[in-house]
């Protein structure tokens, strides 16, 4: 039953690729219903878990035998676990994706590929619930390298603009480093556990040898920063909003770049089991929610500017997630109502665009929320979730991850309030330079409301943006709810927790007035006068600058030291040989294929070589 | 006198009906050489296509029927061993050159027509050469000599004698040589290819002879069963025997292209015409490290400690220099043969393992590869410029711009390559790695990780090519193939997904077939 919620979108998906250009005018109905039908069995298989006592509500189908070797005691099963964690990912993959498919019924209304757009956002949901669904790491690895491909081949949709191609590029190198850190852990396991299903491993790692999850680890939160733009390998996020808008919303926002705190979350019994690896987590989430902010604050292009807000927002939950059980249940519940926040924050993003004829610069924005009714006031809604005013959801889980953040050490709970700072800034910014301040539109635009497609699907999710955090956290439930699976200590923060509040509200208040004061006009073009740290940040911190000099050359330092070995070295030290003992031939033919008797030289040497090896071996 | 003498020679016991799939295809060679003959000009190709499809089917279908459990036997008074692995490596060579030979049959795809040289004996870029050419001449020998490699091949795999081992592998790769020789572009780069390979295709098949003869002298027998039998009666592993075990063993290792032995394979790989290079990264791999298992399981097993060491380090090297190489490489069949070679490292890595896992995990990796190897060659024909292939990577950038479809299959056997899930390159990764574990190779599996790890840069880097990079203003084209190369391309295709979807179906079918007779 559960394998249906995977396969609707995945036969949507192949039908649409290949009818092609036949499949145009059913085409996004059909991946619109697709993404429903998911969304309503994964509703159904919710109610019917709820249902059920708590310790039956962990299910595993097998949907069959993938691999197996018997005469090794190893198999890997196309297996499928539903639990309090995976269902809680699938509703709100399937929801908000279903609502960013209807939004892009009218934000691609235009586009001619529109049907494949379409199949690709099938893709990608069928891919990212796979992940969240698999059984094993090994089943979750090809739906991290499905939403990756789905993710390539989203951003790159406009791939008449070079930006978008180059965009595409990066972000497919950049997880590629990440993802090498995923696959060579599932080896890792392999070898150590001889099995990577999550029970086997869970079950192993109690037993195993420190440096196992210390490695594990590490390797899981390299795999992590790649997938979820967490530092050093952060910059791609940046640039992949060259992506639709829709796809920033679902893909970039809300969920796929949260597959790496899943990720973590699922492996709790590694991280647990190693404090090194922990601390590691806690620290790159420390890093990357204040870069994101900073990045965020400096950016004049409304989708990038939050796009550094996105990774900020992650970096709070990978900093929870890497406390411990204190933390994973406050990391899964800010995934999810970042989710929707962020997600109504750039289908905003989009309708202004719509509306200012793709405009992303800020500066030429201002007075909009005059013509955009609809847009401001769900704007708004996110803007207060994200900043942490109660009653709105952001409110509840942030404060939550604050609290444990505190009850961990004192960096790091100076890190998260700083970080509620900046982000108070930074948002404020934007909401005062898009919808408040005098217009600074150009000559050619007449802003307008979008329509009805796009409207609705930001009124709902801005209804759960307003919401889900009372109703998520009413009387526990959803540290309740998720116990079973990830574990859960009550955090034991220093102070109380009324006492956390009020400094954070404080916090955030000095954000908001801070902004409020500093944009009380605002230059049409950027002040090209500006501190180092706003020059730094317009620059996303020297992300690519680092990437450059961590990945990039060694690369290719790497590549031309080898050209060099195999021009010179190899052929050389052959050709010596063979010149030597095969007499002088000075005669120079092709250099570029090499000579037949170094060759035979080099046969006749290992042949010697291997003669005389087996003849010690054998003594 | 002479009477007595013909007396004491047994006369030899042929099944003809268990020999039948060789004795189909050398059928066919013969009659080939005989359509050569005995058919007008226009006639041959059509003839030739006929009678190797023909045949091809008919053995393929005597290898069915008859690789059940009542077809296993030791045959031809012990010089051939029909068992499990022997039919299903003869299966396989069977399929994989059938996708060669539809590779042989394109004649669409160059406005010259198929990839051959008009003429063999026609000075490269001489006069008398462009008139061949013009007259749309074809060499048709390519036929006859094709369908002798594959009886080679065929008896190679089952030989369980190093005679018949020895006359089957000449059978097998001196049509080869000749085949390497004879492509229609770069004739110079193509001939000097088939000359080194024979250079050092001889000296290889001159230290394997020496190393048969050493083994006779030490156990007194050719056969396989004979020299176990021989190895095992006596206590240790005295020098004579040793250094037979390792001529054998450099002999075989030369074909399969293991590092030291590999330095041919870059130069004929890329100077071959690709159907052929096809054939030999495809059929010519199975077979070759076909007859390496059954010669070190079945002859030399007894001595296993002996040289399982040594084949771990040439195991080792082979993916490490094969993996390493290949980054550097710029051109897409230069980088290809290098990926050979690096894949054969990993199949040494299951060979490694000793083990009844290891068998069938060999013989895994052998369907898996030769299909996406085939596949991945085939596709190389399509993309082409005025001069004929466009091999060079730089020039394949933006690709999947021009055609989605061919960048996009590219991408999947590369992605096959690199040991994606669901793909077979996995399925195959996965067993030999599995089949190491549970031999007590654990380290030498770090190593193929670490080496795995590396070869997918350069896959993936193709991927990048074809689809985040601008396309060239003059690059290359993309021809629609005939029928032939698209039934090749969509079989590998086909296989590369459905051994990732479903591997049990291979796992289970090879695993209750890998016991050698002996």
């Amino acid at each position: 039953m559960i394998a249906t919620v995977i396969a609707l979108p995945a036969l949507s998906a192949l039908l649409l690729l290949t009818l092609g250009k036949r499949s145009n005018k059913f085409g996004p109905g059909l991946a619109i219903a697709a993404s429903t039908g998911s969304f309503l069995i994964g509703l159904w298989q919710f109610l019917q878990m709820a249902a059920r006592p708590e310790e039956e509500r962990a299910v595993i189908t097998t949907v069959y035998e993938w691999l197996a070797v018997p005469a090794a005691g190893f198999k890997v099963n196309f297996a499928l676990q539903l639990d309090q964690l995976s269902i809680s990912f699938v509703l709100l993959i399937t929801f908000v994706g279903t609502l960013i498919h209807i939004y892009s019924l009218g934000y691609m209304s235009h586009d001619e590929n529109k049907r494949k757009f379409f199949a690709y956002l099938n893709l990608f949901v069928a891919a990212m619930l796979l992940l969240v669904l698999a059984d094993n790491y090994l089943l979750l690895y090809v739906g991290w390298e499905g939403v990756g491909l789905a993710s390539y081949l989203l951003i790159g949709f406009w791939q008449h603009k070079p930006t978008a191609a180059v965009a595409a590029k990066k972000a497919f190198v950049a997880n590629r480093v990440g993802d090498f850190g995923l696959s060579l852990a599932i080896m890792t396991m392999f070898i150590v556990f001889g099995s990577v299903s999550f029970s086997d491993v869970n079950q192993g790692i109690s037993g195993a040898p420190a440096w196992v999850s210390l490695t594990l680890g590490l390797l899981l939160l390299l795999a992590a920063c790649g997938k979820s733009a967490q530092f050093p390998l952060q910059s791609w996020l940046l640039d992949a909003m060259e992506g639709p808008t829709p796809v920033s919303a679902l893909i970039h926002a809300a969920t796929m770049v949260t597959a790496g705190v899943y990720l973590i979350v699922r492996s709790a019994s590694i991280f647990n089991a190693s404090e090194i690896a922990q601390t590691a987590v806690v620290i790159i989430g420390a890093i990357s929610l204040l870069m994101g902010a900073i990045i965020g604050a400096a950016k004049d292009d409304i989708k990038k500017s939050l796009a550094g807000s996105t990774m900020s927002q992650i970096g709070y939950m990978v900093l929870a997630a890497g406390l411990g059980p204190i933390g994973y249940v406050f990391a899964i519940l800010h995934l999810i109502t970042h989710g929707f926040f962020k997600a109504v924050m750039f289908l905003g993003a989009g309708s202004v665009m719509h509306a200012t004829n793709d405009n992303v610069d800020m500066r030429r924005y201002g007075g909009l929320s005059k013509v955009m009714i609809f847009t401001t006031i769900t704007f708004f809604i996110g803007y207060l979730a994200i900043i942490g005013i109660p009653p709105f959801a952001g409110f509840y889980s942030k404060d939550h991850i604050i609290e444990a953040a505190l009850s961990h050490s004192w960096w790091a709970g100076a890190a998260v309030l700083f970080g509620a700072g900046l982000t108070a800034f930074y948002m404020t910014r934007m909401v005062v330079m898009t919808f408040v301040s005098k217009p600074r539109w150009e000559d050619d635009v007449h802003p307008h409301e979008s329509p009805l497609s796009m409207t609705l699907p930001m009124i709902v999710l801005s209804i759960g943006a307003a919401s889900l955090g009372i109703i998520l956290t009413n009387d526990h439930m959803f540290e309740h709810w998720l116990e079973p699976v990830t574990g859960f200590v009550e955090p034991e923060p220093p102070f109380s927790i009324q006492t956390i509040t009020i400094i954070t509200l404080s916090v955030v208040a000095v954000g908001v007035l801070a902004a409020i004061w500093q944009y009380r006009k605002i230059a049409k073009v950027a002040p090209k006068k500006v501190s180092l740290v706003v020059a730094a940040a317009r620059k996303d911190l020297y992300g690519d600058v680092m990437n450059e000099a961590l990945l990039m050359r060694p690369g290719q330092g790497l590549t031309r030291l080898l050209n060099i070995f195999d021009k010179s070295v190899v052929d050389g030290f052959v050709n010596g040989i063979g010149s030597f003992t095969g007499g002088v031939s000075a005669r120079l033919r092709r250099s570029e294929t090499g000579y037949v008797r170094s060759y035979a030289m080099s046969i006749v040497l290992g042949t010697a070589i291997l003669v005389v090896a087996l003849l010690i071996v054998g003594l | 006198m002479i009477q007595t003498v013909l007396n004491s020679i047994p006369t030899p016991n042929f099944e003809y009906a268990l020999l039948s799939p060789i004795l189909i295809m050398f059928a066919a060679a013969c009659l080939g050489v005989l359509v050569e003959a005995f058919f007008s000009i226009e006639k041959r190709r059509f003839a030739h296509l006929i009678l190797i499809f023909t045949s091809l089917l008919l053995a393929f279908f005597a290898v069915v029927l008859q690789s059940g459990p009542s077809g296993r036997a030791l045959v031809a008074n012990g010089t051939v061993a029909l068992d499990g692995p022997g039919w299903i490596l003869q299966g396989t060579i069977l399929l994989v050159a059938g996708l060669s030979a539809l590779l042989f049959a394109e004649s669409k795809v160059d406005p010259l027509g198929d990839s051959f040289a008009s003429r063999a004996s026609t000075l490269p870029g001489g006069q008398e050469e462009k008139i061949v050419t013009k007259l749309g001449w074809a060499q048709t020998e390519i036929w006859p000599l094709f369908s002798f490699s594959i009886t080679g091949m065929l008896l190679f795999v089952t030989a369980n004698d190093l005679l018949v081992l020895f006359v089957a592998l000449e059978v097998m790769s001196l049509p080869l040589y000749l085949l390497a020789g004879l492509a229609r572009r770069r004739r110079l780069l193509s001939q000097e290819a088939a000359l080194k390979y024979f250079i050092l295709g001889a000296l290889a098949s001159a230290i394997l002879l020496f190393g048969s003869a050493l083994t006779y002298a030490y156990t007194g027998s050719l056969e396989f069963g004979q020299i176990s039998n021989g190895i095992s009666s006596a206590n240790n592993a005295p020098g004579l025997l040793t250094a037979a075990i390792a001529l054998v063993a450099v002999g075989m290792l030369f074909k399969v292209g293991a590092v030291p032995f590999h330095q041919w394979v870059p130069d004929v790989y890329t100077g071959s015409p690709t159907p052929v290079t096809s054939f030999m990264a495809g059929a010519v791999k199975v077979a070759a490290f076909g007859g390496l298992l059954r010669v070190f399981y079945v002859a030399f097993g007894a001595l296993v400690w002996d040289w399982r060491p040594l084949i771990w380090v040439v195991a080792g090297l082979t993916m490490v220099v094969g993996s390493v190489i290949a980054l550097a490489q710029s051109d897409f069949k230069r980088m290809l043969a290098y990926s050979s070679i690096a894949n054969g490292g990993f199949i040494l890595v299951g060979f490694s393992a000793t083990n009844r896992p290891a068998i069938a995990a060999v013989l895994i990796y052998l369907i898996a590869y030769s299909f996406a190897t085939v596949g991945a060659f085939a596709l190389i024909t399509l993309i082409r410029e005025q001069a004929g292939e466009s091999s060079s990577l730089i020039r394949w950038k933006g690709l999947g711009k021009k055609s989605p479809l061919v960048a996009g299959l590219m991408s999947l056997f590369m992605l096959s390559f690199a040991g994606i899930p669901l793909t077979s390159g996995f399925t195959a990764k996965f067993s030999v790695f599995t089949a190491a574990v549970t031999g007590g190779a654990t380290p030498l599996v770090l190593i193929g990780v670490l080496a795995s790890v590396i070869a997918a840069v350069f896959y993936i880097r193709v991927i990048i090519l074809m689809f985040f990079s601008e396309p060239i203003p003059d690059g290359p084209f993309v021809v629609v193939p005939s029928i032939f190369t698209t039934i090749a391309i969509t079989s590998s295709a086909v296989v590369t997904i459905l051994l990732g979807l479903f591997p049990q179906v291979i796992i289970d079918l090879v695993s209750s077939a890998s016991v050698f007779l002996r």
